[in-house]
C-alpha cells in the first residue's frame, strides 16, 4: 500500500512537470505586428464558419494597394516545423508596402500544428530570433496538426476526392488534405476554407512556403504544376543569374494527390507554387535537434554525408542558416510576383520594402521584426 | 460523424486507463509490474486531460 502511494505520487510528479511545459507551449502567443502596409486582418473562418472557435482558425493579413490589380496568397507554416515559411511571411506582413494589387498572407496556415510538438524527436519547444531590440520568441511546431484538435487518426488516410490511399499521419497534414471539403476532417476544412478564399477573392497566385531535408531530392526548389511551370522556370533562372543562388524547378506530379501545388491549380484558377529551402534540422541522421541546429543548420554528420555526395544540396561548415533560407524564399516570392506582373500587367501586384536574399543574409531576418512593446496595441495580433 | 468517432475514442481511452489503474491497484507483490502499469498510463492520461 505504501509503495503504491509513493509510486502514485511519482506518477503525478512526472505527469505534471512535462504537462505544464506542453500546456504553456500550446497556449504561448506570438505577437505579430501588422506593418504599415496591412490594411485589414480577417480570419480564415470567414470562408468556412465551422472553423470559428477551433484551434485551426487563423489570421489572414491583407496588404491592399491603392490601385486594384491581381491578388497573391502567401502561406507560411503549412508545416509548422519548417519555420522559414512563417518567418518569410512575417517579414512581408511587418514591412511590405503594396502599391498595386493585393497580397494576402497567412503566416500560420496549420495553426493547430504550430501549437503541437513532435513526439520522440526531442524538438525544442521554442526558438528565438535575434533582433535589434532583443530576442523574438516563437513556438516550434510540428508537421501535423495536434491530435488534440483532430483525433483519432484513421488506419489509412483516404484522400478526398481522389480516394488515393495515404499514410494515416497525413490526415493531419494540410499539405495532403487539399482541396478539402466543408464537412470533412478539421484539416480538410482548413484547406477547403483556403480554397474558398482563393476562389471567392479570385486569387491569381498562391505561394506555399516550406523547408525540406537536404537528403530529400525535392529541396532547394520551386514545385510547380504545368500551369505555373513557365513562370517558375523564369523565376529560377532569374534568381540564379542575378542573386547567385540555386532554386531549380520540380514538376508537380499529377498522380500525387492532396498537395497544394497540385490541387490548388486543379480546383481553382490560381497558379500555385511550393517553395522549398533546405532545412538540415529535418534530416534524420543528425546530432541532437537543438534550437541552435534549427537556426544555423550546422551538423557534423551531414557534413560527412555531404563529402560522400549523399546530399542533394551543397553543404559545408557554414551549414544552412535561417537567414539564407528566409532570404531565398523572399527573393523567389518577390520574383514570382514581378514576373507575373510583367506577363499580366492588368493583374499586376507591385510591392515595395520587402528585403531580398542578399539583404536578409547580411542583416539577419530579425532585423525586419519590430519591437511589439513599441507598437500600438491595435496593430498587434496574437497568433 | 468525426465528432462521434472522437468521443468514442476518448471513452475507449478512459476505459483502458481505468483498466491499467485497476491492474496497478490489484498488483500486490511485483513492484516492476506496478511501475509498468503506471508508465503505460501516462500517455492515456495526457490525452484524457487534453495536454498532448
Ligand atoms: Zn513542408
Amino acid at each position: 500500500m505504501r509503495t503504491k502511494i509513493i509510486l502514485l505520487i511519482c506518477l503525478v510528479f512526472i505527469l505534471i512537470w512535462p504537462a505544464i511545459q506542453l500546456y504553456q507551449h500550446r497556449h504561448f502567443q506570438i505577437p505579430i505586428v501588422a506593418g504599415p502596409g496591412v490594411t485589414r486582418v480577417t480570419k480564415l473562418s470567414h470562408y468556412l464558419p465551422a472553423l470559428k472557435g477551433t484551434m485551426a482558425d487563423t489570421w489572414i493579413f491583407w496588404l491592399e494597394g491603392q490601385e486594384s490589380g491581381g491578388k497573391a496568397l502567401i502561406l507560411g507554416n503549412s508545416h509548422a516545423n519548417e519555420p522559414e515559411g512563417m518567418l518569410a511571411a512575417l517579414v512581408v506582413i511587418e514591412n511590405g508596402l503594396v502599391e498595386r494589387g493585393t497580397l494576402l498572407v497567412i503566416p500560420q496556415f496549420n495553426h493547430s500544428a504550430s501549437r503541437a510538438t513532435r513526439p520522440g524527436d526531442g524538438y525544442p519547444l521554442y526558438f528565438n530570433i535575434d533582433t535589434k531590440w532583443g530576442k523574438k520568441k516563437f513556438r516550434m511546431g510540428n508537421r501535423e496538426a495536434s491530435p488534440l484538435d483532430q483525433w483519432p487518426d484513421p488506419d489509412v488516410y483516404l484522400h478526398y476526392p481522389d480516394k488515393q490511399l495515404l499514410s494515416f499521419l497525413d490526415a493531419r497534414n494540410v499539405n495532403r488534405t487539399w482541396p478539402g471539403r466543408p464537412k470533412g476532417l478539421l484539416m480538410e476544412q482548413v484547406t477547403y476554407a483556403a480554397m474558398e478564399l482563393i476562389r471567392q477573392e479570385k486569387v491569381d497566385l498562391v505561394i506555399d512556403i516550406h523547408g525540406a531535408e537536404t537528403m530529400f531530392p525535392v529541396t532547394n526548389c520551386i514545385v510547380a504544376p504545368e500551369k505555373s511551370a513557365k513562370l517558375a522556370t523564369m523565376v529560377s533562372l532569374t534568381v540564379k543569374a542575378t542573386e547567385k543562388f540555386d532554386n531549380h524547378v520540380e514538376p508537380s506530379p499529377p498522380k500525387f494527390r492532396g498537395l497544394s501545388h497540385r490541387e490548388i491549380g486543379d480546383y481553382s484558377d490560381a497558379m500555385p507554387f511550393l517553395l522549398e529551402a533546405p532545412i538540415p534540422f529535418l534530416d534524420q541522421p543528425t546530432g541532437p535537434k537543438t534550437e541552435k541546429f534549427l537556426l544555423d543548420g550546422k551538423d557534423p554528420f551531414l557534413l560527412r554525408l555531404s563529402r560522400k555526395n549523399k546530399l542533394f544540396v551543397p553543404y559545408d561548415e557554414t551549414g544552412w542558416p535561417i537567414d539564407k533560407r528566409v532570404g531565398q524564399h523572399l527573393s523567389v516570392t518577390l520574383e514570382i510576383l514581378r514576373q507575373y506582373s510583367r506577363r499580366t500587367p492588368e493583374r499586376s501586384i507591385i510591392i515595395h520594402n520587402v528585403p531580398r536574399y542578399a539583404e536578409v543574409v547580411e542583416k539577419g531576418v530579425g532585423y525586419y521584426f519590430q519591437d511589439p512593446s513599441q507598437v500600438r496595441r491595435d496593430r498587434i495580433y496574437l497568433n | 460523424m468525426a465528432k462521434f468517432i472522437m468521443i468514442t475514442y476518448y471513452l475507449l481511452t478512459a476505459f483502458i486507463a481505468t483498466l491499467f489503474f485497476w491492474n496497478f491497484w490489484q498488483e500486490k507483490k511485483k513492484i516492476d509490474r506496478q511501475i509498468l502499469y503506471l508508465l503505460v498510463l501516462i500517455p492515456l492520461l495526457l490525452r484524457l486531460l487534453r495536454i498532448k
